[in-house]
């Protein structure tokens, strides 16, 4: 085997592991080779506070993802926020659509998600429906606040 | 004093003028390489194959140091199963890219600016443009497309086996659960906005590494001592370019 083959041959090898490197990187440690690439299908629900909620939070029904939010933005005309859920396609017509949105949270510091507790109607949710019933994030100093203020009017009754 | 001052201004502005300059012929050295592709198979081995061993070996411990240091950190906040995005963000976006390029200036960026500079004072250079064969497309612009090329693949390399060792070390070693481990680094990294930068972050530093160190080897004065001062000017410039450039990039990406 001449020099020059051996070159070609080396050089070959080097531009494979490159390659495989980067595909690596791409499916192995990145989301690409577990992010659902199918149907989506679009819900949106409004709640008076969405707390730390951010874009792709993941969207659950009884634990198990079943979509991503896709995007939030503010609605001037009722001072509420708008929240877009992507969910996958194999779940439409098949959330009834008096399901309760919860904006949880994953854990005491976690990140907040999306709990879909469903409901008892026989209409389902499709493309573009609302969810009208929702629940607020609950915000820690909110509720630190109401602890004591609960605490100060149960002592004067007493 | 001023007039001395004002001379190493004109020769920095001079320099500058004449690396920006080269650019030109360098991608017009493009059509040669397409034309004769063994030209870059050539170059590739010399900037890529011959620098895969440290690239391997190191991005190997960095990723073991990580895990260590990492899971002392995050050990104390009950967080050790934040080990796999850590380390792997960490590689991803900053170390891999950042790393290789300096490694990549020190092991082929130095070795370039030697070649190239032995072959101008050795009059090879001039023999070439006689023999109306135009080195830059020739000689220069091979060299610099087969960085181009190597450096993304080299960085994304260093990252893989980053990760690699840092789960070795990990999961071997530490016990940090396995799954935890690479459920959170899928669900931290995001495809386009850490790979996809990563890469783009290598591509910029393996342009200007390799075009540092074909112009210090072009521009260099044809002496053995020139050859000597460009050889390491070269890995000066390589390494504070690549540490500014990573700030801006940063700053821009990541915000």
């Amino acid at each position: 085997m001449n020099r020059k083959r051996q070159i070609e041959i080396w050089v070959g090898v080097f531009m494979a592991i490159g390659f495989a490197a980067l595909f690596l990187l791409a499916m192995k440690i990145s989301n690409l080779g577990t992010a659902y690439s199918g149907e989506l299908f679009h819900v949106t629900a409004r709640f008076d506070n969405i707390g730390g909620l951010k874009t792709k939070a993941p969207v659950t029904i009884a634990g198990v993802e079943v979509g991503r939010v896709q995007e939030i933005r503010y609605d001037p005309d009722d001072f509420r926020a708008v929240v877009v859920l992507g969910i996958q396609g194999q779940y439409l017509g098949k959330i009834p659509d008096d399901s309760f949105a919860n904006i949880l949270t994953a854990g005491l510091l976690g990140e907040q998600y999306i709990g879909i507790d469903p409901g008892g109607s026989e209409d389902m949710l499709g493309e573009g429906s609302e969810i009208s019933m929702t629940q607020s994030a609950l915000v820690l100093e909110k509720i630190i606040g109401q602890f004591i203020f609960g605490k100060k009017k149960g002592s004067g009754t007493e | 004093m001023l007039n001395l001052l004002g001379g190493w201004g004109l020769q920095a502005l001079t320099r500058l003028g004449r690396a920006h300059l080269l650019l030109l012929p360098l991608f017009r050295g493009l059509t040669e390489i397409l034309r004769r592709p063994s030209l870059l198979v050539d170059q590739l081995y010399s900037v890529g194959v011959l620098t895969l061993l440290i690239i391997g070996v190191a991005g190997l411990f960095v990723g073991m140091v990580l895990a260590l240091q990492g899971y002392n950190v995050l050990s104390r906040f009950g967080g050790d199963t934040a080990l796999g995005f850590m380390v792997a963000a960490s590689l991803v976006r900053e170390l891999g890219p950042v790393l290789t390029a300096l490694l990549f200036a020190g092991r082929a960026g130095s070795a370039l600016t030697a070649e190239i500079g032995l072959m101008k004072a050795t009059e090879q250079l001039s023999g070439l443009e006689m023999m109306a064969v135009n080195p830059e497309c020739r000689v220069l612009a091979p060299r610099f497309f087969a960085g181009l090329l190597a450096v993304p693949l080299l960085a994304a390399l260093f990252s893989c086996l980053g990760v690699l060792g840092g789960w070795m070390v990990g999961g071997g070693l530490l016990g940090v659960d396995q799954a935890a481990f690479w459920n959170g680094m899928q669900d931290g990294i995001d495809f386009n906005d850490d790979i996809i930068n990563g890469v783009i972050k290598s591509l910029v530093f393996g342009f200007v590494c390799t075009w540092i160190a074909i112009f210090q080897g072009y521009d260099c004065v044809p002496t053995s001592e020139g050859v000597s001062r460009a050889t390491t000017r070269t890995v000066v410039h390589s390494s504070l370019a690549v540490l500014g450039l990573d700030f801006v990039l940063t700053a821009l990406m990541f915000g």
